[in-house]
């Protein structure tokens, strides 16, 4: 049997000191957070930052180290600094030399490094190494070339060459949000399928339990399946919450695709065991011919300013869009002209906050609000001429009227300066996947001590 | 004629990966499932979303009374045009969406 103690669904959302040292006293075998994930956007990769504050994760992470050292386990992240690049993996390792100068702890560390280099994924590419999803962006070398991050996702193998160091703290870029959990179960021999299948169940910590904000959970896995058991008060697993887990951020819930094959939970068999705890067989791991890692890459896509105006006259309201429209139009003939700009290389879109500002043309209702927000978005290919732009937007959202024989408007700005530079805003680049000969060949692996 | 949203206990979407949208109708019951099942056809969902039916993966499953729909992002997430990062908002679209 292997104990897994997960103290939160990531690194930075809090877990429950109390439900905590419950799992402690449970003796896990390791220690297991996730620390990142695509799901706030590309801007966390393509700058290679964590979107979590550094203070808060500090506390958290140096409370994990102390519960670490005092159960004597490994204690592993996976997707440092959200997005798993070098870079965040270089912060999280700061934040662990700084935790363990806190604590006064000696600890090894290994450190598993997932970003890839840009040519070498170029050529990947041109040799047909790399391959696309479903729904993937087109590529080409310069997709590659031009990306500020490209990362390949660590599975089981890598993470428990990780283990094998010997290592307290494992920070692990880029990995699945199940190989951190299924790597040691896998290691010592427990069935594939509930390895995998209790890892995904897992790694949001108590989202698949009742009280799902509690974060702390035990998985145990063993030779036909695996068993969740919620920590905090309240928290109660069911068949349903852990069954409908599956179900969260995943295009198939029945099909999990990971480096090496896939999960097939189509015949799991979900049980209660009692009021909190529930155990799972029956759950399937099919191994791939070929051994493939998926590929994350983020790049520039431009650069932004935006402008807010409040539109709180009913007429106004009531003729937004059309008002936003004529506004584009003109804005974008006198950027044409006065800029010299080519239509396609710079856009301008008005988002209108209260009325189609969630799902634009898709949008099914129409109902009238009190007032409207109108958000001026401007990307152009430098920061330079994203600002002129806004600049030349401002006028009209302060002034521009319905109709050319009313008296001029002025509607509300709540900012001075109005325009706002964003900055750099970057795109996902890749939903492709990476063939290996070798599990490791796409990551490097390295042991270091801080005292 | 009920929304779907009335009908069933929660709707919820979310992003799943970058690139795909996936949508889940907890109906509560065995009596709202099949409701919900028989009265939203995948076409529907589909229009609504402005997806092309055939890239649209559904899943009726009644050991959760819960129907899925995943379908490829109506913007893929990030782009300057996608105006839900975290892709949760979508579900309101579809809890509107009255059946018989």
């Amino acid at each position: 049997m292997t104990r897994v103690l997960i103290p939160s669904g990531a690194l930075g959302l809090n877990y429950d000191p109390v439900a905590l040292e419950r799992g402690l006293e449970m003796q896990p075998d390791i220690i297991a957070i996730d620390g990142g994930s695509t799901d706030s956007g590309p801007a966390y990769l393509g700058q290679g930052v964590s979107k979590y504050s550094r203070a808060s994760t500090l506390v958290e992470w140096q409370g994990l180290m102390e519960a670490r050292a005092r159960a004597g386990v490994p204690l592993v992240i996976g997707t440092a600094g959200t997005c798993g690049a070098d870079s965040a993996v270089d912060w999280m390792l700061d934040i662990t030399r700084e935790a363990a100068a806190n604590l006064g702890q000696k600890v090894k560390i290994a450190v598993l490094r997932c970003s890839q280099i840009q040519a070498d994924m170029a050529d990947a590419y041109a040799d047909g190494r790399i391959t696309p999803l479903g729904n993937a962006p087109d590529v080409n070398a310069e997709s590659f070339l031009s990306a500020t991050n490209i990362v390949a996702l660590a599975g089981a193998e890598q993470v428990a060459a990780a283990i094998e160091t010997g290592a307290d703290v494992i920070i692990a870029g880029r990995t699945t949000d199940t190989a951190i959990i299924a790597a040691l179960p896998l290691m010592r021999g427990c069935h594939a399928g509930a390895a995998w299948h209790g890892a995904k169940i897992g790694e949001c910590g108590a989202l698949c339990a009742t009280n799902p904000q509690s974060g702390v959970i035990v998985v145990d896995f063993d030779d036909d399946g695996f068993t969740v058991t919620p920590l905090a008060d309240g928290a109660h697993a069911k068949p349903e919450t852990v069954f409908a887990h599956m179900l969260y951020e995943n295009s198939d819930p029945f099909i999990l695709y990971e480096p090496g094959g896939h999960l097939d939970v189509t015949e799991a068999d979900y049980t209660a065991l009692d009021e909190r705890r529930v155990r799972v067989t029956g759950s399937r791991w099919v191994p791939s011919d070929l051994y493939t890692v998926k590929l994350e890459g983020a790049g520039v896509a431009g650069y932004q300013s935006v402008i807010l105006a409040v539109l709180r006259d009913s007429r106004y309201v009531a003729g937004a869009q059309e008002w936003a429209a004529d506004i584009v139009t003109r804005c974008r003939a006198k950027v044409e002209s006065r800029l010299g700009l080519s239509p396609e290389s710079f856009h301008i879109e008005i988002r209108l906050i209260g009325q189609t500002a969630s799902f634009g043309a898709l949008e099914t209702r129409h109902d009238m609000p009190l007032e409207t927000g109108a958000m001026g978005i401007v990307t152009a290919e430098t920061p330079e001429l994203a600002q002129e732009i806004a600049k030349m937007l401002n006028p009209y959202l302060l002034h521009h009227p319905l109709t050319q024989e009313e008296e001029q408007p002025t509607f509300a700005f709540p900012f001075s300066p109005a325009e706002m530079q964003r900055g750099a805003v970057y795109e996902f680049r890749l939903n492709h996947v990476l063939q290996l000969r070798d599990p490791m060949d796409a990551f490097r692996l390295e042991v270091l001590e801080v005292a | 004629m009920p929304e779907v949203g009335a009908i069933a206990t929660k709707v919820r979407s979310k992003n799943a990966g970058p690139f795909w949208l996936t949508i889940d109708i907890f109906c509560g019951g065995a009596d709202a499932f099949a409701q919900i099942r028989d009265g939203l056809s995948t076409e529907r969902v589909a229009s609504l979303f402005g997806a092309d039916a055939r890239t649209l993966r559904r899943f009726d499953i009644p050991a959760l009374n819960v129907i899925k729909f995943s379908l490829p992002r109506p913007r893929v997430q990030g782009s300057i045009d996608d105006p839900d990062m975290h892709g949760a908002s979508w579900a309101a679209l579809l809890a509107e969406v009255e059946i018989n």
